[in-house]
């Protein structure tokens, strides 16, 4: 069977066979050791002098199997797994992973679990968002903000590692709950990361938002209109930076999101300078979030952690799919349950392979040294895309 | 870290199950959707969570577990029978996700149908489950979202052997996501533009989400260096090392 099916190496050469190139035209492999490519991404470019003719991404040299392994572990043991995919921030794939098995259970998770869980995430969307930014501008050349960015993201990891123990693979979610409380005086000093945060973000916006060059090397470049990111499945700061202000946190809302104030950054020219706005933006609202959870867990003391789980998690037979904002877009889990005590399909919808995916029609014309700032706008990480 | 073992003396970490018993297989593969009348699903749904927890005295209050009810009635879902006859083969509701089975035939008009006149503009995901024993073998689900109706999404399922229409025509989303479930499945799209392997190489043999694929791997090696490495060097067919799952 294998031999006669279609992909194998016998009926599609790489690539693309005989490359059928112009007269002026030329084949470069961008990758995938490339250092703009965060990771393993590998690009074969069709260039005509230093224009890009078409782009083609080649994956997978992550691949890992996860889905595979999913189906061996049981409920819980998965946990652990869905921090590999997004790696700088797995607090919302734990997150994601434990909503869509709450949802097939009926668990009923505590309030104030809810409300430290959605503090993780937005630290994690934060400490998310300044790693972008801290890696695009390098890619561009820009190598003062990732000195300042840093100095933020070590506080979080720092207090991520004070909750959980774990820094970048956080495996800070259970089904029904948290594994751990938090610990004492742990709040305040979240509190005093996030109060004087405001001024960080201005220090960022300080360096780049009318820096001229940076300014000259974003504006215009890889732009993907509303319609467009909507066809290719766009989710995140890309569909926002075209002008719609949708986002999972308030469409679908999940936890207790709805309890909560903040406002959806839109961008209006669907570019990488509309994209840096609207994360430079969310990073605001993300500090807003987290000084409105301090405030309820402050008001609000207790040690609930976890809701009633039974102890051998087998849900019902059935699928079910729920899906969080993740800092680079919506991540969903998709689950077919037999009633067994192990996942029997558990799919992931990683935003950054969906969003991945329309990068050859937003670098198609740029030049070579623009395709970085396409890469680095689209914000992937390659384990998730390769999982 | 003590006020966590005060509050939940039944749920231990999550770890001590792992040498918990291998997933049965599935005998029916998917939820029953039964009309809502019937007394039998409440029976069945009862007796389901039995086997699990057996020690917890906190069982019998237990709600009975979502269970599937038919959503054939529903606008969206008439609709979608009126507009295109005989798309529509079952319809139902589970844990508020609705789901539609979709003759596989009609598939792609089914869809062309839901952007155009609906406004599911959105293909969320799309992606396939392996039930080994079942005759048309593979379950292909997508997940509408329309940015017009609120939270509601859409879940289409069709029932596959190793060819399924190509829904590429309706959304360019659908591209990668039919190119990863042709390499984990070996499930053909037809009408696909470019359906190579996405997430393994060139020349891989095999589709590695298939229940019959070993866990740790087959023998990549010959694959690629077929003189270095013959055919039979890894955990073989026949041996008894190779894991197969449920």
């Amino acid at each position: 069977m294998s031999e006669t099916t279609p992909g194998t190496a016998a009926q599609f050469p790489p690539l693309e066979g005989p490359p059928l190139l112009g007269l002026h035209e030329m084949e470069l492999n961008f990758g995938p050791q490339h250092p703009s490519t965060h990771g393993v991404l590998r690009l074969v470019l069709k260039v005509d002098g230093e224009r890009i003719v078409s782009a083609r991404p080649d994956i997978g040299y992550l691949h890992r199997g996860t889905e595979k392994l999913f189906e061996t572990e049981t409920f819980p043991m998965v946990v652990p797994h869905t921090d590999r995919m997004d790696y700088v921030a797995s607090a919302t794939n734990n997150h994601a992973y434990v909503l869509v098995v709450e949802k097939l259970l009926g668990v009923e998770v505590p309030k104030r679990a809810q409300y430290i869980r959605v503090l993780l995430d937005e630290m994690q969307r934060i400490s998310s968002h300044v790693l972008w930014l801290a890696t695009a501008a390098l890619d561009l050349g820009a190598i003062t903000p990732f000195f300042y960015t840093f100095r933020e993201r070590e506080v979080i990891l720092d207090l991520f590692e004070e909750y959980c123990g774990a820094r970048l693979t956080l495996n800070c979610m259970r089904i029904g709950g948290l594994p751990v409380d938090l610990t004492p005086g742990w709040l305040e000093k979240v509190r005093a990361f996030t109060e004087p945060f405001e001024k960080n973000v201005d220090e960022y916006e300080e360096l780049l938002t009318e820096n001229r060059i940076w300014k000259q090397r974003t504006i215009g470049i890889g732009v993907l209109d509303e319609k467009r990111c909507i066809e290719w499945g766009m989710t995140g700061p890309v569909l926002r930076a075209a002008g719609k202000a949708w986002d999972i946190r308030r469409a679908i809302p999940y936890e207790v999101y709805p309890e909560l104030e903040f406002d959806i950054p839109v961008g209006k020219n669907a570019d990488t300078y509309d994209r840096y706005l609207v994360r430079v933006a969310e990073l605001r609202q993300s500090r807003r979030i987290v000084l409105q959870c301090l405030d309820w867990l402050e008001k609000n003391p207790g040690t609930e952690i976890r809701g009633k789980v039974p102890r051998v998690i087998k849900p019902p037979a059935g699928e079910a799919y729920a899906a969080v904002e993740a800092p680079k877009g919506e991540l969903g889990f998709h689950l077919v349950a037999s009633g067994g005590n192990k996942p029997y399909r558990l799919h992931v919808r990683p935003p950054s392979f969906i969003n991945l995916q329309a990068l050859p029609e937003m670098a198609q014309g740029h030049l070579v040294g623009d395709l970085v700032a396409v890469i680095g706008t689209i914000d992937i990480v390659l384990g998730e895309v390769d999982r | 870290m003590s006020e966590d073992k005060t509050i939940s003396p039944e749920t231990p970490a999550p770890e001590p199950v792992s040498k918990a018993p291998e997933t049965p297989a599935p005998a029916a593969p998917e939820p029953r959707p039964v009309p809502a009348a019937a007394p039998a699903p409440a029976a069945a749904a009862a007796a389901a969570p039995k086997p699990a927890v057996p020690a917890v005295p906190a069982a019998p209050p237990k709600p009975a577990g979502p269970k599937p009810t038919d959503a054939s009635g529903k606008p969206l879902v008439a609709a979608l029978a009126a507009a295109v006859p005989g798309s529509v083969l079952d319809a139902y509701e589970f844990v508020g996700e609705t789901t539609v089975k979709v003759d596989p035939g009609k598939l792609v008009e089914a869809c062309r149908h839901l952007k155009d006149a609906e406004g599911f503009t959105y293909l969320v995901d799309l992606t396939a489950v392996d039930w080994k024993e079942r005759d048309p073998r593979f379950d292909v689900l997508l997940l509408l979202h329309s940015f017009s109706r609120g939270q509601e999404r859409l879940r289409l399922k069709a029932a596959v052997g190793e060819s399924c229409p190509s829904v590429t025509g309706v959304w360019l989303t659908a591209n990668w996501m039919e190119r990863e479930v042709f390499d984990m499945y070996g499930v053909r799209f037809d009408g696909h533009p470019d359906l190579r392997r996405i997430l393994t190489w060139d020349g891989f043999q095999g589709h590695p989400l298939r229940k019959d694929f070993p866990v740790e791997g087959i023998d990549t090696g010959a694959a690629i260096y077929p003189e270095r490495y013959p055919e039979g060097g890894g955990p073989g067919p026949k041996d008894p090392n190779r894991k197969v799952l449920s």
